[in-house]
């Protein structure tokens, strides 16, 4: 019985290693493509050994491409575009790309195999991403649901982004969650502050990283973070700007408004923020205040639902009603709006009846 | 009475195609039938490994299983031998032919654990075929699963122009649709049958 067992066991490891030692010699012999170079956006240059894929040598090189379904072939977020090198397209790329990208030379990266010298292009911003090490300096309530988080940076001990972008925060395993969870916060805080970053964090009900950061989360912790992220920001122009935001989406626009602010704009400005009642304002001596130093600049809260105990003398309803009040010239107004998506929709709607170009509108949509 | 391997090779195309009768291969066949082009790949890539593994499983089974008396051990030897099989074929093409590699190699990996493969094998050792029987058995197998996903793939390209009631878009269509074809495949059992 027990020599049937030691035997078949010998004779399956024995055919195993057999096919795996074939295996190994044709790597060897077959697989090894040398030196190849892939060149990124004209400038940077790698050397990397061919191969492989092109997502996993950008990711051995530090170079993070998103990708969610680690390079399967199957979330179609990795495209990049690939000017030459990348071979013929593949059928498995196909679905993921539209007839557009196509033309555009975009691809899989999971997909392309570095056989030859490959030059590609991805994003610059794609280079400032990276993994942060940071602690927690202090964390301030602003309103019964709402905490302001402050980080000091670590390691790296400074960060370079653009006002409206955002960062994902990891909740590492805690009581409630034995998994690491990461989830998506813009930053609030002025671009010019490179060593401190703020994030405006609204409690989600049994949310893993909120109930961490709410309940476990304390001064002086430590807590890592990836970014900045995001293409919403502030866009080159002398147009009139109009900004939009609802609960928790205060963040990306408190850290715009304050970068125009410290450098001179003079942007007109104006800032609506939407919330059910009095309770849920906040940072309205901060905003105050910087209408006071900006003469060009308005700041605009309006309640959804005030209460008798408001004693609310300001504006009632929804936002949409006052866009004619505000808009002075429809054409040569940009409006930037951060809210829930049922939020961004309704705004987006009342916008272009106010005549605003749908090119004009950015918007960070959280859910 | 010895069937002849001829006789096999037809019937495992038609009327005893492994796709249709027995349902094997489902996985691949449902989720890589939305073009032709690529179905044609994928079934190429079949065919050929399925013709290969069925040879090479013959001579591993009957030099090493049934000699040193381990039949029992089938299943995990073939699945062995297919997967290293396919991993060390994508080598070979990706290295020499280009070309062959973007028709055919990047299916490979897909078909490591296609399940009409295995089946393919075990369906010969259940049936004591000997070696020629077995191979063209295989390669009709190989050949019959790249017909029905050719088949499905046509069927789908032209059914994606045309309305399709809610619930039955995407995989329900399709498995009606197979369904429907496995039935047509049936009608060729007058001529010739193997089990």
């Amino acid at each position: 019985m027990i020599i049937s067992v030691i035997n078949t066991v010998l004779i399956v490891a024995a055919i195993s290693g057999l096919l795996a030692l074939l295996l190994v010699i044709a790597d060897l012999l077959f697989a090894n493509y040398g030196e190849m170079k892939i060149t990124i956006n004209g400038k940077k240059e790698l050397v990397v050994k061919g191969g492989s894929s092109l997502l996993g040598l950008l990711n051995d090189n530090k170079i993070y491409l998103a990708s969610a379904c680690g390079g399967r072939g199957s979330c179609g977020f990795c495209k990049c575009k690939v000017n030459s090198g990348g071979g013929p397209l593949l059928p498995t790329e196909k679905p993921f790309l539209t007839p557009q990208e196509i033309e555009d030379n975009i691809r899989l990266s999971c997909q392309i195999k570095v056989k030859e010298d490959i030059f590609i292009e991805i994003p610059e911003n794609i280079f400032n991403v990276q993994k942060y090490k940071a602690v927690v300096t202090e964390i301030k309530d602003l309103t019964y649901d709402i905490k302001e988080l402050t980080l000091k940076l670590q390691e790296p001990a400074s960060i370079n982004f653009k006002a409206g972008q955002y960062v994902q925060l990891e909740s590492p395993p805690y009581e409630k969650s034995r998994q690491s969870a990461s989830r998506a916060y813009s930053i609030s805080s002025s671009p010019d502050n490179q060593h401190f970053i703020q994030l405006i964090i609204r409690l989600v009900p049994a949310g893993i990283c909120t109930t961490y950061i709410f309940d476990y989360l304390k001064s002086g912790d430590e807590i890592n973070f990836t970014g900045p992220f995001g293409d919403f920001s502030i866009r080159d122009s002398q147009a009139d700007m109009l900004f939009i935001a609802g609960g928790s989406g205060k963040a990306p626009i408190k850290s715009m408004v304050e970068y125009l602010y410290q450098h001179g704009s003079k942007r007109r400005m104006i800032y609506m923020f939407g919330a059910r009642t009095r309770k849920d304002l906040y940072y309205t001596e901060l905003f105050q205040d910087l209408e006071k130093k900006m003469v060009n600049f308005t700041y605009v809260p309006i309640l959804s639902q005030p209460t008798e105990e408001c004693e609310w003398k300001g504006k009632c309803g929804y936002v949409t009603p006052f866009f004619p009040e505000y808009i002075r010239d429809p054409q040569n107004t940009e409006a930037y709006l951060c809210g829930s998506p049922g939020m961004i929709a309704a705004v987006i709607k009342g916008l272009k009846s106010n005549g605003i170009n749908e090119a004009n509108i950015f918007y960070d949509s959280f859910a | 009475m010895e069937i002849s391997p001829f006789v096999i090779f037809l019937a495992a195309i038609f009327t005893s195609n492994i796709l249709l009768t027995n349902f094997l291969g489902m996985c691949s066949f449902l989720s890589v039938s939305r073009e032709v082009e690529s179905s044609l790949g994928l079934g190429m890539a079949v065919f050929f490994v399925m013709t290969f593994t069925t040879a090479i499983n013959y001579i591993i089974y009957n030099l090493i299983l049934v000699p040193l008396n381990i039949v029992y051990l089938q299943y995990i030897i073939f699945i062995i031998v297919i997967a290293a099989f396919v991993q060390l074929i994508e080598m070979l093409i990706e290295r020499f032919s280009p070309v062959l590699y973007y028709t055919l190699g990047i299916f490979l990996p897909l078909i490591t654990v296609n399940c009409a493969i295995l089946g393919a094998s075990l369906f010969m050792i259940i049936r004591q075929y000997n070696f020629l029987q077995s191979v063209l058995y295989g390669a009709g197998s190989g050949l019959g699963w790249l017909l029905a996903i050719l088949a499905l793939a046509g069927i789908r390209q032209r059914v994606r122009y045309n309305y399709v009631p809610t619930g039955l878009q995407g995989a329900g269509l399709s498995l009606i649709i197979t369904g429907i074809m496995a039935l047509g495949f049936i009608g060729f059992s007058g001529v010739v049958v193997i089990q």
